[in-house]
């Protein structure tokens, strides 16, 4: 219902953007693990305007057992966005849109999963979006892969993601929405920190070839960057701390009984 | 992380929950006719939408959004604005929930939560109208479960309330054929505020606010709107097949009506926190 304006310029003469960020510079981010009680594992991103919740279940069994694949487990992504998440009301059925974006994010995120690990089972992700103010598919993929984590999947590494765009000619990372809207387009990127694999890659708009590979370059950067933030949003909610802020050193109680029972009752004799 | 992933409760379970009542209590040690703790944070959506709010109900939350359109009215109420409450069980909330379309028991928490509103005329529809027969606004308010742990009736009214209470949108008027914003910025015409208590049966016992490990054992429920002048203006009772004495509906009404008083206090405390 807020009537939406088109900003005079969205980079100023002083090379700044609409809202007076540099064009390498990232809103601020913040992330949560451990949102949601019910859920296996959860996260929630605020980035800018924009609010996302990721909530995970799994592996569990897979309802329509159709869809089970007998080698790996089934990824199930469902990317929702709430009806007043945007100016206009959303209806509430799924959109054409929201489909395709969980099977995009679903492809950014299984690369970095042990999927076949778990044979005929699925693994869910669930994904509200309460907010939307631009860069919602790649804000989806930060907090994602923190709720699989705290669901304890086996991963390979976390998968960070941003989106790199041009507004007035200038290469700019994480698009806020009217930049989405009025700028001359939009690469959202996934990597896979630990080899710079990337996971997600799409494009609309207007590259030249070297300003998409100067995008991709920048994207990377950033999602180093937001790798950091997500390694620290993890550690936040599992690392315990002293009130002083001193990590605590925890003690393995079943340590020693382990060791004795494999002693014993494992280790074959050899033979003369 | 929660014990269930089907709606089953063992028998022993089922018999320490009856046995406990017997002795007066509560598996989380409530009083009967006690609400969990409740956390109310209205404004939570600022940037989209008009009006919005987070209530946590113990291990319960639900998030509801307001939405204000302007659109053509119903014939049959030319004059009059169109107010809607949805929800929708997303799976996010639970393991007991799954995907795809809204099931009996989604449209029912909407259906309810829609009549604590409609019924008790809280917003004025007459004071929603623009230009008769052509444009009224349109107030949708929907809402979202996060985390299912019971009793998302009471949640979900309690963040509707909160949301509607607090929607602000810009006023529009109707000029040469065009709608053009005023630059005055509204809220809605609120005439009356309902609050839904739900009160379970469980053998001969009756408890407010029952927690998900309750409703699995319930006989049946009892929902409420009861408004600022001690009216009921809307009754539910589902949630099972169990029947209900007219004794025992009555000590129900009873308990809703002391249980209001409280959580009127804490809508009013998080609507003026806001402003």
């Amino acid at each position: 219902m807020s009537p939406e304006t088109k900003p005079d310029y969205l980079i100023s003469p002083e090379g700044l953007r609409v809202d007076g960020r540099r064009p390498d510079e990232l809103r601020p981010v913040e992330l949560k693990v451990g949102v949601l009680k019910q859920a296996d594992g959860s996260a929630s991103i605020r980035q800018g305007k924009t609010y996302i919740i990721a909530g995970v279940y799994g592996p569990r069994e897979l309802h329509p057992r159709h869809l089970a694949l007998n080698d790996k487990a089934y990824l199930r992504v469902v990317y929702r966005m709430a009806t007043f998440s945007v100016p206009d009301r959303k209806k509430p059925a799924p959109s054409r849109r929201e489909k395709e974006i969980s099977m995009v994010i679903a492809n950014a995120l299984s690369p970095a999963l042990f999927l076949e690990e778990f044979p005929r089972a699925v693994i869910d992700v669930f994904i509200q979006v309460i907010q939307a103010d631009g860069g919602t598919r790649c804000a989806s993929i930060n907090a994602a892969s923190l709720a699989l984590a705290d669901a304890g999947i086996p991963m390979r590494s976390l998968v960070p993601a941003v989106a790199v765009g041009k507004a007035d000619g200038v290469i700019i990372v994480d698009l806020g929405d009217e930049e989405d809207k009025y700028g001359q387009g939009d690469v959202p990127i996934a990597i896979l920190p630990p080899t710079d694999e990337i996971t997600l890659l799409q494009q609309d708009g207007f590259f030249t070839r070297d300003e998409l590979l100067e995008a991709i370059q920048m994207g990377i950067g950033s999602c180093k960057y937001l790798h950091e933030l997500q390694k620290d949003a993890l550690k936040r909610a599992y690392v315990r701390k002293t009130p002083d802020g001193e990590p605590v050193e925890e003690e393995d109680e079943f340590e020693d009984d382990l060791e004795t029972d494999l002693g014993e009752a494992d280790m074959p004799e050899e033979d003369e | 992380m929660s014990d269930f992933s089907s709606q089953t409760i063992s028998h022993i379970d089922r018999e320490f929950i009856a046995e406990l009542l017997g002795k007066g209590e509560r598996l989380d040690g409530r009083a009967f006719d006690q609400y969990r703790d409740i956390q109310v944070e209205a404004n939570v959506v600022p940037a989209k939408a008009e009006g919005s709010a987070l209530v946590r109900l113990g291990d319960t939350s639900v998030v509801a959004g307001v939405k204000v359109l302007v659109g053509e009215p119903y014939s049959d109420a030319p004059d009059e604005g169109v107010i809607m409450v949805t929800a929708e069980m997303s799976p996010i909330a639970s393991p007991l929930f799954e995907l795809g379309p809204p099931k009996e028991d989604a449209i029912e928490l909407a259906r309810i939560v829609d009549r604590g509103v409609r019924e008790s005329e809280m917003v004025d529809a007459k004071k929603l109208c623009i230009l008769e027969g052509k444009k009224v606004y349109m107030v949708f308010a929907d809402v979202y479960p996060l985390e299912y742990d019971g009793n998302l009736i009471d949640a979900s009214s309690i963040a509707v309330n909160v949301a509607l209470l607090t929607t602000k949108f810009p006023e529009m008027k109707v000029e040469e054929k065009e709608l053009v914003a005023t630059g005055k910025i509204l809220s809605l015409p609120v005439a009356n505020i309902a609050v839904e208590h739900t009160i379970v049966k469980i053998g001969k016992h009756l408890i407010l606010d029952p927690t998900l490990k309750e409703e699995f054992v319930q006989d049946c429920r009892l929902t409420m709107a009861i408004d600022e002048k001690n009216n009921f203006t809307a009754l539910q009772k589902g949630g099972g097949t169990g029947a209900m004495s007219l004794s025992l509906i009555e000590q129900a009404m009873d308990m809703a009506l002391v249980a209001g008083k409280d959580i009127r206090r804490k809508i009013d405390e998080s609507v003026k926190a806001v402003k």
